[in-house]
């Protein structure tokens, strides 16, 4: 165990799978002498030389297309997109391609790519820099959609991404980059499993369910409620498709009450599709209508409007008060 | 016409061995390329564009007769497809259109792996690993970034294998055939970009892509470039091999581009009556591949009856086992629509797939 940073436990998660596969390459932007933006892979094209660290072209369908051709020669890229606005350059190649070759060869041609997006605001960006666009992934079949929360996971996941025979999308959650936690980098195979959720605060009243950046301020928000008496278990997603039904189910079945908050906008996404999915599973064990706390449906704004985009604690508390039947701002209007 | 008619269409700088009437003209630069092709060579080439053009034919007649949902003819095209396809090494490695059924041939392709994707079966008629060509690919230009990275690949395996990717004269407007020039350039990888420019992308004229010759646009990224007369067999045989040797010879990519026509509909539902001058049909008509292979061959004494005759009776045989094996083919398994989305069944997919699975069984006898 050593303490470190979640930038830093992914770098030693891409130095693990470095070393362990021969076949691993890491492509993108300033990712080798600079270290990447963010620094997440500082170190590694020194200790394991330009060819396997690449540094590219600023091209980003370039990055994913070359990708693709190196998976058919049986190598295992990991491309690192800079920022989330800067993914769709590369969207029709993850669409078109990474996601459809599997299917598309009848599981002859294998895609084993990680694509690593730093993603979410709350970091006083510019433009095209706090975007959240998991759920175009989410919603596109033949990729695997996750992102981290916490250090450990961020260590044990990006191994695990990078070894899965299948396209994953490792989205990090950028704000979060330099919290510190403890990090076992002796992990062994699959265990959690990439596509399990975890419960990280248990409780009986609410099911909290979030992933990514938000997990530590819903962490936050149930200590709370417990303040004031209602006691809300925490679910971190971990991977966002696929989805671990399961354990959101088996936890709303206990609670009755289910809110569901991500950064990302509200309209189709992974909210949406966990309110519909476990309201149909759980119906009769429902005390409230599922609730949404998310980003607005508006394209993401400037930094100084950021904070009343973003959910934050007081937003997930009275969206836990609304499912509880409590006062809240809604409290008095109907629907 | 529109303005946007020929710029990029005129025949100046072309690489030419063989004129369109048969004459074989010296090429002091090429000819030592093409040396080795001895009359049984040029004869087995003849043999190729005929059977693939009788291929052809038939998928065509197939389509008409509802077998197949759509076909992409490549008439007119054999002699870029069969010259380039041809002169590959068998673990070189193809990624093309959904034109380059005379290259799949040349990779050795069954016939009947030929017509799945065509009558609605699959998204891929072969294992690209049993012939070293990956599936067809729809999305315009995608692939020239997959042959690219493959080639990187090699580059980095330390072998000699070459990538090639095939794409047409429309495909050079889309963003991924430059960022593949771009990439292959700055890494110097073992790829050779080959675009058959056949004039029209769907309705589309040439002239509409490029205002100059396409071949010009590659040495402005760093890659040398040929254009040469895409409907003679010896010409672009020698500039693939050009282009294949300095690619296994780790002097990086090159871009050829095979000036040919598209004499048939861009597939079997277009209609290019709303859009092709009847006048320049024929001008191309003029210019047929086989034609001129024939007359080449006539002039050297070569096309006998009973070589005529073989050649001929040969298509029609593969001909008769296209139109079998099509007709033979198995739809595919309602279930199998779940089949490898992931490497591993999810648990999300396989609960949609249990719940069809009982939906199935409420008809009377099950599916
Ligand atoms: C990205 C994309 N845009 C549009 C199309 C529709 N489309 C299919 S073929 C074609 C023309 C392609 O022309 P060209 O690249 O010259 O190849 P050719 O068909 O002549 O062999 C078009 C527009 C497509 N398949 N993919
Ligand atoms: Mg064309």
């Amino acid at each position: 165990m050593s303490s470190m940073t979640l930038s830093r436990a992914i770098n030693s998660g891409l130095r693990r799978a470095l070393e362990d596969d021969p076949k691993v390459l890491l492509m993108g932007e300033d990712i080798g002498t600079l270290g990447g933006v963010f620094r997440v892979t500082d170190g590694l094209q020194k200790d394991f030389g330009a060819h396997r660290v690449m540094d590219t072209p600023l091209a980003e369908a370039g990055i994913i297309g070359t990708a693709v051709g190196l998976a058919y020669r049986g190598y295992r890229p990991v491309c690192e997109i800079q920022f989330d606005g800067f993914i769709y350059p590369g969207f029709d190649q993850i669409i078109t391609q990474v996601a459809k070759l599997h299917y598309r060869t009848g599981g002859a041609v294998k895609m084993p790519l990680t694509i690593r997006v730093p993603f979410g605001g709350g970091i006083g960006a510019v433009e095209h820099h706090s975007e959240s666009p998991e759920a175009y992934f989410a919603h596109t079949a033949g990729l695997r959609v996750v992102s981290c929360s916490n250090p450990q996971d961020a260590h044990t996941m990006i191994r695990q991404a990078v070894a899965c025979d299948d396209p994953v999308m490792f989205f990090e959650p950028k704000r979060r980059y330099w919290t510190k936690g403890e990090v076992d980098e002796e992990i062994t195979g699959q265990t959690p499993s990439i596509d399990s959720a975890a419960i990280v605060a248990a409780g009986d009243d609410v099911t909290l369910v979030t992933y990514g950046p938000l997990v530590a301020t819903a962490r936050d928000a149930a200590i709370a409620a417990s303040d004031e008496g209602v006691s809300v278990e925490v679910i971190d997603l971990r991977s966002l498709s696929p989805i671990d039904f399961a354990t959101v189910e088996a936890s709303v079945r206990k609670t009755g009450r289910l809110v569901v908050t991500h950064e990302a906008s509200q309209f189709g996404g992974i909210g949406a599709e966990i309110a519909a999915s476990i309201t149909r599973r759980c119906f009769y064990y429902l005390e409230a209508a599922p609730e949404r706390v998310t980003g607005f449906d508006v394209p993401y704004p400037a930094a100084e409007l950021e904070d009343h985009h973003l959910p934050d604690l007081d937003r997930m508390l009275d969206a836990v008060d609304r499912v509880m039947d409590r006062h809240n701002s809604l409290s008095g209007r109907e629907g | 016409m529109s303005t946007h008619d020929s710029s990029s269409a005129d025949d100046g700088g072309l690489v030419q061995l063989l004129l369109p009437d048969g004459e074989r003209i010296a090429d002091a630069g090429y000819d030592k390329w093409v040396a080795d092709v001895d009359d049984d060579q040029l004869k087995s080439l003849y043999e190729d564009m005929v059977v693939v053009r009788r291929i052809d034919t038939e998928a065509t007649a197939l389509q008409r007769q509802g077998e197949l949902g759509l076909w992409p003819p490549l008439i007119g095209q054999e002699a870029a497809q069969i010259g380039s396809g041809r002169t590959l090494r068998q673990d070189d490695f193809v990624f093309a259109s959904y034109r380059e059924n005379g290259v799949a041939y040349c990779r050795g392709v069954e016939y009947t792996d030929l017509l799945r994707v065509w009558r609605g079966h699959t998204h891929s008629g072969w294992n690209p690993y049993d012939i070293n060509m990956a599936p067809s690919q729809v999305i315009i230009g995608s692939q020239t970034l997959h042959a690219t990275g493959y080639a990187l690949g090699c580059q980095q395996d330390g072998v000699d294998t070459v990538a090639i990717s095939y794409f047409g004269d429309g495909a050079t407007s889309q963003g991924d055939p430059n960022e593949a020039m771009v990439f292959a350039a700055s890494f110097q990888a073992p790829v050779i970009f080959f675009c058959q420019n056949n004039q029209w992308a769907i309705s589309e004229p040439v002239g509409l892509q490029a205002r100059a010759p396409i071949a010009s646009r590659a040495p402005g990224f760093g890659i040398p470039s040929m254009r040469v007369d895409g409907n003679d067999v010896l010409a672009v045989m020698a500039a693939t091999r050009i282009a294949l040797d300095r690619a296994r010879s780790g002097n990086g990519p090159t871009y050829i581009e095979a000036v040919t026509y598209r004499m048939g509909p861009h597939t079997t539902s277009d209609d290019p009556s709303r859009y092709v001058d009847v006048l320049e049909r024929e001008g191309w008509q003029a210019k047929d591949p086989i034609s001129r292979l024939e007359a080449y061959l006539q002039s050297r004494g070569l096309l006998t009856d009973e070589f005529t005759g073989r050649v001929n009776a040969t298509a029609d045989d593969v001909a008769a086992k296209v139109r079998e094996g099509c007709l033979g083919l198995e739809p595919p398994e309602p279930l199998s629509v779940f089949d490898h989305v992931y490497s591993e069944p999810t648990s999300w997919l396989e609960r949609q797939k249990d719940e069809y699975v009982q939906y199935l069984q409420t008809f009377e006898g099950g599916q």
